[in-house]
């Protein structure tokens, strides 16, 4: 069936089964290979994407599901590669392995969209549903706060975008 | 223009430079691992010896430096060239970093295992740097007609310190590319006071990158044609197929072929086992298809391996007389009769999987005879040599391409899932296969860390000095990382000491997971001490100095000089004074003994030697009445010699390897039910989650030592010393990990 939604801002249209997930949507038929497969049952969060803005595990959502509907991935994150979370995250040196890291980021700035100053408590809820095999945690909550404290210019631009 | 020199280095080493057509020069050397490369890790080829490129200086002023080992988020990729740029004496700004492919004639120890990077590559990387300065420094001196004496260099600029006169390296490129190259033996390296990129924090060079969502890891290879594919295999390792419904399968939508695959002998249980081959054009709908397929397997013989099985023959081995003995000092049946007290524990750890977060993937294209592979692997070679051999090819028409790794911890030192491609992309010739795991497949097919059971007695004297030591070691016949040397301490410092083993039959396979053999004895060993040191009525932290105060029992040099990680010295390399330097230290910084606790929580300590690095560790934690268990804080100190290279990093791996740890402790464990694996994903085999990860205050204590590598050897201790906080919490031992299992409530 053919799906028609935004990804990144910009419309896509896909002739796929309706029950294929989104992330191999994402990653094998639009070949935006950001967003990771981790175990396919939503519980390591490699695969997180914004829905309209919200943070969703594109391994569980048919695609059919997402038609007409604002994706955005890592790559879409901000136009320049420069959100808060993307700075941080290289100021602090998170990742190892980095497999994860995408989608890590990917939950922390629907965080940020809603809660632009989530405390440890906040961070700990917020993250729970992402994985990282290489344990790098206590610095992605050290990037999460430290993002907060940047200039948010680039930080939700596009979120704007889908309205 | 080439010039080449033979000097010798590090056993033997050629250095090259070469004018770069449009201008530039390319340094080029190559290098032989150290000896002492960890047991696990093959023997890397000795290739001939061709000079490769290291250094690219290019008159635009950059210096692009080649990372030769694979990246599993260790950090080497950052690491080798800081060794490399400092000596050179170039801003790391203006340094770029070339992944190098697999060459085994141009680059040699091409793997990651074993933390063995630092150890092996501290001198020759930056004597190749210095190499590369030494010829700029030459041709400057030239220009100038002065004694190069008289030259300094910084920042990629050589100064004539007499007269103020300047030549930056790219003005000297051309002429430096004349210059005879130096013996490396010989070229002078810097004083480590003079170091500006070694010692100083630098953010990973993939980083901007990993987190823009940039492809780079094996599973992000995409080739124009290419088809994806699924390997199915029995649940029972070594089953074979009797038969598969692969005509019904090639039927369904996005499936393009099925075939069987008859397994190789090569590679035991980690090399090409029998399966089923789903090659289409879309792999979700291979996963469909993958629902459909019936396959009648002859299981084989570990069917009937079962984890309750193994438990009960532990029991019954551990009653027997022991099939083999380690080691025996003075006579410890005698001594543990004289002892003012004794204890007998046993303990157990289970089998666990590696997990890596990338699941095993490789892309393979099968053209002409030859295959061209992009692989996600810790060890590039061994996977040549299994798919050579699997499959009937020279090593010669197997190109390898290392891909950035999603995880590594000891996992893809086995090249299972390579050889697997290979094989599925000879059934396609002419058509790239990208084949990729389900987590289900990588949780069910993996080299597990092999499960053990300690039997421990002890006993002390009346002053509580520690008199006598058994352990007979119940493990599993032919495992990997397994067994237990006769220098592991607490051998040499008790004189009534005796380790013996007997082994059970295993059928699915075992390997190196991060700090191999370390991860389980470490637990086990300094959980017993901790309970000799109550029995003793002495503070854990000042028994564990007792005993490392006795003189150990001097042993004749082992025959066998490189004796792996522990330094193929007499007494395996542990040296009980760079212990205690780190167990006295992680006591200062933790305040031991000097805090009060609150009911339910409590602290423990440990220490670990391997891979030649030094780690004591504290764990608070606090376990509720209803026996859930919190991590309140752990204080790291390490002893990994002279110089920590990169900081930045070096704090992050040792706080992954100590949470790592606490992960592995606190749930996981694989169980075999008629000789397959129960659990199969992150649901039944858990990882840790962030709110769940505690502070980890990591210190280095810097010592006179050639430094030594840092992937692993922080991981051990802390397993031990949360069971002992748990116990100081809980007056509850864990014995048994995970410690899940272990009903620790209290009132």
């Amino acid at each position: 069936m053919t799906i028609s939604f935004k990804v990144n801002g910009k419309p896509a249209s896909v002739d796929v089964p309706g029950d294929m997930p989104l992330l191999w949507v994402l990653r094998d038929t639009l070949d935006l290979k950001g967003t990771k497969f981790g175990c396919g049952i939503s519980q390591c969060g490699a695969c997180t994407v914004h829905i309209n803005g919200t943070a969703v595990k594109s391994c569980q959502r048919k695609v059919s599901t997402v038609d007409g509907a604002d994706v955005t991935t890592i790559e879409g994150l901000s136009a320049e590669g420069n959100h808060p979370l993307q700075r941080a995250w290289e100021e602090v040196d998170v990742p190892q392995c980095g497999y994860c890291q995408a989608g890590q980021i990917m939950t922390a700035a629907a965080l940020l969209a809603k809660n632009p100053k989530p405390t440890d408590h906040d961070i700990d809820n917020a993250m729970n549903g992402n994985l990282c095999r290489c344990a790098t945690y206590l610095r992605i909550r050290q990037a999460i706060h430290r993002a907060a404290d940047l200039p948010t210019a680039a930080m939700g631009a596009r979120q704007g975008d889908s309205n | 223009m080439t010039i080449e020199t033979t000097g010798r280095v590090d056993r033997r080493s050629f250095l090259r430079a070469t004018a770069l057509a449009g201008g530039g020069i390319m340094f080029g050397t190559y290098l032989r691992a150290f000896d002492a490369v960890e047991a696990y890790a093959a023997t890397p080829p000795i290739g001939e010896f061709t000079p490769n490129a290291f250094i690219r200086m290019t008159p635009d002023g950059l210096v692009t430096i080649v990372a030769k080992n694979p990246e599993i988020g260790q950090g080497v990729k950052t690491m080798l060239p800081m060794l490399i740029a400092d000596e050179l004496d170039v801003d790391w700004k203006n340094v770029r970093i070339e992944q190098a492919m697999f060459d085994s004639t141009k680059f040699q120890g091409q793997s990651a295992g074993g933390s063995t990077a630092t150890p092996s590559n501290w001198l020759p990387m930056r004597r190749v740097g210095a190499a590369a300065r030494t010829m700029l420094v030459t041709a400057a001196a030239g220009t100038w007609s002065v004694p190069a004496s008289e030259c300094t260099t910084a920042s990629g600029v050589v100064t004539h310190t007499g007269s103020g006169r300047k030549l930056t390296y790219v003005q000297l490129l051309d002429k430096a590319a004349t210059v005879p190259a130096p013996d490396l033996a010989a070229v002078t390296l810097k004083d480590p006071k003079d170091f500006t990129i070694i010692g100083k924090s630098k953010v990973g060079v993939d980083v901007h990158d990993i987190v823009r969502g940039k492809p780079m890891f094996g599973i992000d290879v995409s080739l124009p044609g290419m088809l994806y594919a699924s390997f199915v295999k029995c649940p029972v390792y070594a089953g074979k197929v009797v038969s598969a419904n692969t005509d019904e399968i090639k039927s369904l939508p996005g499936v393009k072929h099925a075939f069987t695959i008859d397994g190789g002998a090569q590679g035991g249980l980690m090399g090409l086992m029998p399966g089923v081959a789903i090659v289409g054009d879309n792999w979700w709908l291979i996963q469909e298809a993958r629902k459909k397929l019936k396959v009648v397997w002859d299981e084989g013989a570990t069917a009937s391996q079962s984890s309750a099985g193994f438990a009960a023959k532990a029991a019954e081995l551990a009653k027997g007389t022991p099939t083999k003995n380690v080691r025996k000092d003075g006579d410890v049946d005698s001594a543990l009769k004289g002892a003012a007290k004794t204890v007998e524990a046993s303990y157990y750890y289970p089998f666990i999987a590696h997990a890596p977060l990338e699941p095993q993937n490789t892309t393979a294209v099968f053209n002409d005879g030859k295959l061209e592979i992009w692989s996600p692997t810790q060890q590039p070679g061994g996977g040549r040599n299994l798919v050579a051999s699997t499959l009937g090819l020279q090593q010669t028409d197997i190109t390898i391409h290392m891909t950035r790794t999603g995880g590594g911890f000891g996992r893809r030192l086995s090249n299972d899932y390579m050889v697997e491609a290979a094989a599925v992309a000879k059934g396609v010739p002419g058509v790239p296969v990208k084949l990729l795991w389900t987590r289900e497949d990588d949780t069910t097919h993996d080299p597990y860390r092999c499960a053990g059971f300690h039997n421990f007695k002890g006993g002390v004297d009346a002053s509580g000095k520690l008199v006598a030591w058994s352990n007979h070691f119940v493990t599993f016949d032919g495992a990997s990382s397994a067994s237990m040397g006769a220098t592991e301490f607490p051998a040499r410092f008790v004189s009534n000491y005796s380790l013996d083993t007997s082994g059970i039959p295993l059928g699915v396979p075992t390997g190196p997971l991060r700090a191999p053999g370390s991860n389980g004895i470490a637990f086990a060993v300094q959980s017993f001490i901790d309970e000799l040191a109550h029995a003793a009525g002495k503070d854990p932290l000042q028994f564990r100095l007792d005993m490392l105060s006795n003189t150990p029992i001097q042993d004749p040099p082992p025959p066998n000089a490189a004796n792996g990680g522990r330094g193929g010295v007499p007494g395996g390399g542990f040296d009980p004074n760079r212990v205690k330097g780190v167990l006295e230290a992680v006591a200062d910084k933790s305040q031991w003994g000097k805090v009060t606790l609150p009911k339910g929580t409590g602290r423990g300590i440990a220490f670990h030697f391997s891979h030649r690095g030094y780690f004591a560790e504290v764990v608070q934690a606090t376990v509720s009445k209803d026996g859930d268990v919190k991590v309140d804080k752990v204080w790291v100190v390490g002893d990994i010699g002279s110089q920590i290279i990169n900081p930045l990093n070096a704090e992050n791996q040792a706080q992954g390897a100590v949470l790592d740890g606490i992960a592995e402790a606190m749930a996981q464990e694989i169980t075999f039910v008629g000789g397959k694996a129960r659990e199969t994903n992150f649901n039944t085999f858990p990882l840790l989650r962030l709110k769940d990860a505690p502070p980890v205050d990591v210190s280095f204590k810097i010592t006179e030592f050639a430094p030594t590598g840092l992937g692993e050897p922080a991981l051990p201790p802390v397993v031990p010393a949360l069971c002992s906080a748990i116990f100081e919490a809980t007056g509850k031992r864990v014995r048994s990990l995970p410690l899940s299992k272990t009903d620790l409530s209290w009132s």
